[in-house]
């Protein structure tokens, strides 16, 4: 009885220790003061003010673009190379698993600043180097979704289709990739949510003029955030809150281990 | 009879409001073994985790050796499990996992090295001290669960369905194993299978149950040839299960044809259930019997054939009987009063014929 | 299939891997080897061995320490809870311990830095109470607390699948053979969830020794870890070639710690159902 209790305090206290600073920030978005620590009363200028902010929806578009684009390019990518890497001989398969590994063990910082050395040969930094970045960090989350199916793929079916008359490639489609399209998914929206989620890679890559949301809150740490930004991080909280509940997606069936090493991986990986 | 060891006394138990074990009493002697069988959900596994101490119940009182035991935990109950799935301990050589209970005790390093040694002869596993569990076949791993419990010296060994899980010849073999390990050690077992094979071949009794209700309580030749109901009757063996009716004390009439039994007080002009074994059934060329019928098929099973017979009273009659007789071809049925059994209908739903489509075949624990 | 031709679908994959993971590698090591005129030298790799660096270096595994430990010592309780009541949605749990992973981590550090600050929500509170402030922020204590607050699920997620993952049956057997529950849980489920401390170890040990943005927030930049000092030579300093040395040394460290941790990882590859 008791250590029930005892177990229930504990797990609440966890839950107030990782949910206060997203209640701070959700309480400062309808403050009308601008200190951080005064409440001035109720207001929704800061959500309102958040359409005109220009730099906020710059950083916003640029961060929802990158991410789109980057887990369009690596899911394409991604699918191609994990079939290659199937069908590859043992010590092939193996050495290319281990350079899928690289950008997933190395330190984000170690990785931001080897691109940058990179690029600084080639290319003016910017839009495009930054999501050269993001599809390479992106590639080992898709693909590390991918191989899975693939292996677990059923090879019995495809030849069961042969056996029926299909011809390879209409058995390719019909057969095979209703049972790997489930991890292309799941790789292309874990891929969103690691661009959208990465800063230091971006800030190592990005050159002046371009920002993502993460980066312009880094440079206006010293200024001070503007208020404009709590209204849209909560915007963004309860979107995705939402979305969660709505596709209602199978969390007990979450695969971890298969595609994830670091975890930033979140929800998608669903089986 | 040897002493009583183990008594169920009123056991009732549900699982989120639905009724799992009902009003439960089952004693069991020293050296016996038991057999608890019935299909799934009958409540024979959660009748053995009362008795192992992983599950309370809900009224009811557990006697063993004279002492209540209801609110032991298992860790103090001097009887040991052998579980479905073996549960071995993955993290853990073969070694190791033995001497877990011995350990436990405070045996010395010595004592614990030569009772692994001597439980692993047992079992025939000598020599497989350093293995890790995971580089064992399935029947390897299930002998070393067995080791591993009774290495302990337990009074009871408490079998969960153990040869679920392995293929039908090292099943046959087992079985064989697990009689000669019973005398040996000296030990009670209890034993929960859904095998009627299993429990027929090894056991002192067997203890049929459905729907959380022992059906019937008997050694295997008594359960075999004297059902007490529909379920029992179909549920071990293959069985013809006719409706009949009992004219008088030693008369019962099938649709109408008159066969002499040795059953008395069932009444007069009463529907009773009418069971007749299918090795049972005498079939004759000339066509001399009770009655007679066409044959309508025939299978080849080995040790005898498998013959369908539609008699002229409307009756289907399943005879296995190693006579060879073709399709087509007009026989005489007649059966031995002796090996007429007589139940009364079935009074209670837990009594009826179990109908294998209703239930999960395979799906071991009733929870 | 053909597995000579589906093995050309992967050029494009092996071209990105050579282009942008091998060849990044090669000129940070380039760098970390040269000089600014482009001469062969080993003294950006020596340069941890410096006052400075080492002091940063021996900072940032010690918060990275204490708090990949403090991780792993909230969360046991919360899988030995989970895992003991009858609790049937866990994966509402789950849910819950993920769900602040998707707001912006550095606006949730800010927050941390608003509720610990010297004139912050907690000192408020303290005030309100009658009770002296306290002196959290730009303190190594801050820097700890920030890092658990943001690497917390990383260590739980998986500590709880191993631990979840454990059949009863061989905790019932543990008993059977007469363990009580402190026996069960050092000799059955410590061992068996090692694999799982194992990943969380790589998940947080690592991320935390090469940070530098919570270091910045909640250290006021008093506290230099390395991530800081490295950030600093390619941003401030401009010293591009220290900054790559010191990133390699880096590298070395995290290579090896995954390689001590990181090995068990596969084994828990059985996956995550609750």
């Amino acid at each position: 009885m008791t250590t029930k209790t005892l177990g229930r305090i504990y797990i609440a206290l966890i839950m107030v220790f990782l949910y206060a600073p997203i209640a701070v920030l959700i309480v400062l978005s309808f403050n009308a003061s601008r200190s951080r620590v005064v409440w001035g009363g109720f207001t929704l200028e800061w959500y309102s003010a958040l359409v005109s902010n220009s730099s906020i929806m710059n950083a916003l578009w640029t961060t929802f673009g990158l991410a789109f684009i980057s887990a369009l390019i690596s899911s394409v990518i991604g699918l191609l190379g994990s079939i290659g890497i199937y069908s590859m001989r043992r010590r092939g398969y193996r050495l290319m698993l281990f350079a899928t590994n690289i950008p997933m063990i190395n330190a984000d910082i170690v990785t931001g600043i080897a691109l940058l050395l990179w690029f600084v040969r080639f290319l003016p930094l910017g839009f495009t180097s930054v999501l050269l970045a993001h599809v390479t960090f992106n590639l080992p989350y898709v693909i590390l979704c991918i191989l899975p199916k693939l292996r677990d793929m059923d090879i019995y079916q495809y030849e069961a289709a042969l056996d029926l008359g299909a011809g390879e490639a209409y058995a390719f489609v019909r057969i095979l990739m209703p049972q790997i399209l489930p991890g292309v998914l799941s790789g292309f929206l874990m891929a969103v949510t690691m661009s959208m989620d990465d800063f230091v890679i971006t800030y190592f890559t990005k050159g002046a003029g371009v920002n993502t949301l993460s980066t312009l809150i880094y440079g206006e740490i010293r200024k001070g955030i503007k208020p404009e930004m709590y209204a849209l991080s909560t915007v963004l909280f309860f979107i995705v809150l939402l979305l969660l509940m709505l596709v209602n997606l199978p969390y007990d069936r979450i695969d971890l281990h298969k595609c994830l090493k670091r975890l930033k991986i979140k929800f998608f990986c669903a089986k | 009879m040897a002493k009583e060891l183990i008594r169920f006394e009123n056991i009732t138990k549900s699982f989120d409001g639905s009724s799992v074990l009902k009003d439960l009493n089952l004693s069991i002697h020293e050296n016996e073994f038991v057999t608890l069988l019935g299909p799934s959900g009958c409540g024979k596994t959660t009748t053995l985790r009362i008795l192992g101490g992983f599950e309370s119940p809900d009224s009811g009182r557990v006697i063993f050796d004279g002492e209540d035991i209801t609110h032991l935990p298992p860790n103090k109950r001097q009887l040991n499990t052998v579980f479905q799935k073996y549960a071995l301990f993955t993290h853990m050589s073969v070694a190791e996992n033995i001497a877990f209970g011995l350990k436990i005790k405070g045996h010395d390093k010595d004592t614990i090295r030569d009772r692994i040694a001597y439980s692993l002869k047992l079992v025939g596993l000598e020599g497989y001290e350093d293995r890790a569990p995971s580089s064992l076949s399935g029947g390897q791993q299930q002998r070393i669960a067995i080791a591993r419990a009774i290495v302990n010296e337990p009074k009871v060994l408490l079998l969960d369905e153990p040869l679920g899980a392995l293929d039908l010849k090292l099943r046959q073999g087992m079985q064989y194993e697990l009689i000669r390990l019973k005398e040996e050690l000296g030990i009670t077992f209890v034993y929960v299978t859904h095998d009627q094979e299993e429990a027929l071949t090894m056991s002192d009794t067997v203890v049929v149950m459905n729907q959380g209700i022992i059906q019937q309580i008997g050694t295997p030749e008594d359960i075999y040839n004297e059902p007490q109901n529909a379920f029992v009757a179909d549920f071990i063996g293959e069985s013809n299960l006719l409706d009949g009716i009992m004219v008088r004390d030693c008369l019962v009439s099938l649709n109408g044809l008159e066969m002499p039994c040795v059953d008395t007080g069932f009444g007069e002009n009463n529907p009773v259930d009418v069971v007749i074994r299918p090795e049972d059934v005498e079939l004759d060329a000339s066509g001399a019997g009770q009655t007679t019928g066409t044959v309508t098929s025939i299978v080849f099973k080995g040790v005898h054939w498998e013959i369908r017979v539609d008699s002229v009273i409307g009756i289907t009659f399943l005879v296995q009987t190693t006579e060879h007789f073709p399709v087509g071809s007009k026989v005489g049925i007649s059966v031995d009063p002796y090996n007429i059994q007589i139940m009364n209908k079935p009074s209670r739903e837990d009594e009826q014929v179990f109908d294998q489509d209703e239930a999960p075949q395979g799906e071991t624990y009733e929870s | 299939m053909n597995r000579n031709r589906t093995r050309l679908l992967g050029v494009p994959y092996i071209i990105w891997v050579i282009g942008f993971t091998v060849i990044p590698i090669f000129f940070i090591i380039t760098k970390a080897v040269t000089d600014g005129e482009g001469a062969f030298t080993l003294s950006n790799l020596t340069a941890i061995f410096d006052q400075l660096h080492r002091k940063a270096l021996v900072m940032s595994v010690s918060l990275a320490l204490v708090s990949t430990i403090i991780c792993i010592i909230l969360s046991y309780p919360v899988a030995l809870i989970l895992r003991s009541s009858r609790f049937k949605r866990k994966s509402i749990i789950l849910f819950i311990l993920i769900l602040p992973m998707w707001m912006n981590f550095i606006l949730r550090i800010l927050a941390m830095q608003m509720i610990i600050s010297n004139n912050g929500i907690i000192n408020h509170i303290l005030e309100t109470m009658g009770l002296a402030p306290l002196k959290l922020i730009n303190t190594p204590g801050a820097i700890i607390l920030g890092m658990v607050y943001d690497y917390l699920p990383y260590m739980m997620l998986p500590v709880l699948n191993s631990i979840l993952s454990i059949p009863e049956d061989v905790i019932e057997a543990a008993k059977d053979l007469g363990s009580d529950s402190l026996h069960v849980l050092t000799r059955i489920i410590l061992p068996l969830s090692l694999s799982g401390v194992g990943s969380g170890i790589t998940m947080v040990f690592i991320p935390s020794m090469t940070e530098f943005v919570i270091a910045n927030i909640l250290g006021g930049g008093k506290i230099q870890l390395l991530g800081n000092i490295i950030e600093q030579e390619f941003t401030v300093s401009m010293n591009w070639n220290l900054g790559s040395g010191l990133s390699v040394t880096l590298m070395a460290f995290v290579l090896i710690t995954s390689f001590i941790f990181g090995r068990h990882q596969e084994d828990t590859a059985a996956g995550f159902a609750i």
